[in-house]
């Protein structure tokens, strides 16, 4: 029975090969897929393509009902304004200095720490996992309150000391888990052979475990910098009331929230800020598939 | 006004560089503390142990866990509140409480388990982790715990009274914000919950599962499907508050084009509610897509085969192959996603540009309370009701569905 439907199956007439859905699609039916592929892409950068559009209209028509990307008269005048005229670049500074710095630390705290939790079963083991995922449950203003204080009683308010403290430690929980998940797909055969030939486990780690890790690695990265870079909350608790210290958003928000929008030096900012991570999204995008499932189907 | 020149450059340079330095030395001592205090905690805990053995388990384990309660209420009751406010009379005894901890952290049977010596390297990669995480999640949880049971707000900012349960029994019959209780604003929020996270999860399956075929151009359109997510989130919530502008938004312009009416996006209510949903769908397929799309590409394709072998249509082999194949991807991104969209921000508080009260989810209504009315108690008493129901959520899932069960053991 089987065998007779299965040498059918080998052998569809045009009609079935037609409609039939398999590794091999028709052409028909790739023209479809195509075109809401198409469709999709369209509608995921369209809105950007806006920003960008206004970003480089000249000042006198910024608000307008064309749905063109490119004006007419296209300039680069925000830009310059943004660039030479505004504060802008030591926001974005700040931003990268402050980002930059915390990612790095950011992922050296998590990939020690899920290595202790991929490799060893200690007490307290379950219940810090559990700990580390209910972090993520937390409302972020619930947060800020108290870490306003303790950041006034110890000083630590409109510098960048503590604004790069509090986010290396934001992403650490979500980083572990991830990291853990994806340590527990190496096998440990790899490192017990390393240490047979006398190796210690922390060059063990370091030589076998964290090259290993790349992909997980460099997903970490990204989610820590991104993190940083996009907050808003903190940096307004923490570093409001001093203009020279701002991180992008901030400023950003005030060319939107003043009396009246500066919409071209909003845009012009925002297609500047979203560089940086859209260079590192391309970058990172051949590990982006593999560092952020490959642990979680091993479960 | 401050511009980029050489002097801000290395002045910031030289702040961040130097706190960097410090964490990582601090990470580093920290480390080497734990490394070598191991071995002398194991004899200790040892002897301890052998000691008091006669007393038997069950009675070791009820003082230790008796002291260490008692130790994080004595914590809990001398975190200050206010900022100019004394500390409670109690609070020099914390030498005391200190003796108590380390009483009630030997005395128990699992001491000489955790001071395992061959445990001390996980504990040293661990420390850093948990300083930070101690410093910046527990305390202010446990400031937020005893901030609940007080009433912190304009009136008692510097000496708040102790009020007991009454901000808790509040949240629930008395307005949350100005008018709006605290029942619709749950209800709206899980409204907003569901939607998004219905969408997420099919929107990214749907372009998953095209991405997963033979096909040209495949990079091209993971790399431009990708954009939402790689794009700033605070940008791309203020550009599409832009985009729903009655006149000059590209949404309005569209419609009217296609010959409908234009909205009010921004103060009708319900439209405002809908142009959240729309720009958070936007802002998270990509993140689902990713995760579902890595996880199709891990199912071998002999799955298929012999499904195909046994005649089940396209539909069937997505249900009965993909899906449960999927599962153990499935269940922490719903988790995750369902967490984090409850939980968000930035796109329910730069949408509602007229601080429209019927657009507020129980976060955007926390932020409001804590600092437009600076009703701390209230706010911290709606927190914790806020994070017990995500909490009750997350543990009702994992139960039901089983997921997460390999990754915590």
């Amino acid at each position: 029975m089987t065998a007779t439907t299965s040498s059918q199956r080998r052998k569809p007439n045009a009609l079935q090969r037609f409609f039939k859905s398999g590794r091999e699609d028709s052409p028909f039916k790739r023209i479809v897929i195509h075109a809401v592929l198409i469709i999709c892409c369209i509608i995921a950068v369209y809105p950007v393509l806006r920003v960008f559009s206004v970003s480089i209209r000249p000042g006198d028509r910024l608000l307008s009902t064309s749905l063109a990307i490119i004006p007419k008269d296209a300039t680069f005048e925000a830009y310059k304004t943004v660039l030479i005229d505004k504060e802008f670049p030591v926001w974005l500074w700040n931003s990268i200095a402050i980002t930059g710095s915390t990612a790095i630390v950011g992922v050296i705290l998590a990939a020690s720490s899920a290595y202790a939790f991929s490799r060893w079963k200690f007490p307290g083991r379950g219940p810090s996992l559990v700990f580390l995922l209910s972090t993520q449950m937390l409302p972020a203003p619930m947060m800020m309150v108290p870490i306003y204080i303790l950041a006034t009683k110890l000083g630590l308010t409109q510098t960048y000391r503590g604004l790069v403290i509090a986010y290396s430690v934001t992403s650490v929980p979500f980083s572990i888990w991830i990291l853990k998940g994806y340590y527990d797909t190496i096998p440990h055969d790899l490192e017990e052979a390393a240490l047979i030939d006398g190796v210690s486990r922390l060059s063990a780690f370091w030589r076998i475990i964290l090259p290993l890790s790349t992909p997980a690695l460099a997903i970490v990265f990204l989610f820590s910098f991104m993190t940083a870079w996009n907050d808003y909350l903190l940096a307004r608790v923490m570093i409001a009331s001093e203009r020279s210290l701002w991180t992008w958003v901030l400023g950003v928000r005030d060319f939107q929230s003043q009396f009246q929008t500066q919409w071209g030096l909003f845009s012009a900012a925002s297609i500047l800020v979203s560089i940086p991570v859209m260079a590192l999204f391309l970058y990172s995008s051949k590990w982006l598939i593999s560092g952020l499932t490959l642990g979680s189907v091993k479960g | 006004m401050e511009f980029l020149t050489l002097d801000v450059i290395l002045n910031s340079l030289g702040e961040v560089g130097s706190t960097v330095l410090y964490i990582l030395v601090g990470t580093l001592l920290l480390e080497i503390i734990v490394y070598f205090l191991w071995r002398p905690l194991e004899i200790f805990s040892g002897l301890v142990d052998r000691v008091l053995k006669p007393m038997g388990d069950p009675v070791r384990h009820g003082l230790s866990t008796l002291l260490l309660v008692g130790v994080l209420v004595f914590t809990v009751a001398s975190v200050s509140v206010g900022v100019e406010q004394s500390p409670p009379p109690w609070a020099p005894y914390w030498p005391l409480a200190i003796v108590a901890f380390l009483v009630g952290a030997f005395i128990s049977p699992t001491a000489p388990k955790i001071f395992h010596w061959q445990l001390r390297l996980p504990y040293m990669l661990f420390a850093p982790a948990l300083v930070g995480l101690l410093v910046l999640v527990i305390y202010p949880l446990l400031w937020e715990l005893n901030v609940s049971f007080t009433n912190l707000n304009p009136k008692h900012f510097k000496a708040p009274d102790f009020v007991g349960l009454k901000n808790y029994i509040d949240v629930f019959t008395t307005p949350v914000l100005k008018q709006v209780t605290f029942f619709p604003v749950f209800l709206r929020t899980i409204l907003w919950t569901v939607i998004n996270v219905a969408f997420h999860v099919t929107g990214g399956m749907a372009l998953a599962l095209l991405l997963n075929r033979k096909l040209k151009l495949k990079g091209l359109y993971r790399t431009l499907l990708v954009f939402p997510w790689a794009i700033p989130q605070p940008v791309a919530c203020l550009a599409w508050r832009g985009e729903f502008h009655f006149e000059y938004g590209f949404v309005n312009i569209l419609l009217q084009r296609i010959g409908l009416p234009a909205i009010q996006w921004m103060t009708t209510p319900f439209w405002n509610f809908a142009a959240m949903c729309i720009t958070n769908i936007w802002l998270g397929i990509p993140f689902m897509m990713v995760i579902l799309l890595g996880g199709l590409q891990s199912i071998a394709g002999e799955y298929y085969e012999a499904a195909e072998i046994d005649g089940a249509s396209g539909w069937q082999q997505f249900w009965n192959v993909t899906i449960p194949l999927l599962q153990p991807i499935l269940t922490p991104a719903i988790i995750l996603g369902t967490v984090w969209t409850f939980t968000n921000f930035n796109v329910p508080f730069f949408i509602n540009q007229n601080e429209l009260e019927t657009s507020d989810t129980l976060v955007t209504a926390l932020f409001r309370s804590a600092f437009q009315y600076f009703n701390l108690g209230d706010a911290a008493a709606f927190a914790f009701v806020n994070f017990g129901i995500l909490l009750i959520f997350a543990i009702l899932y994992i139960r039901v569905t089983g997921g997460l069960k390999g990754a915590t053991e």
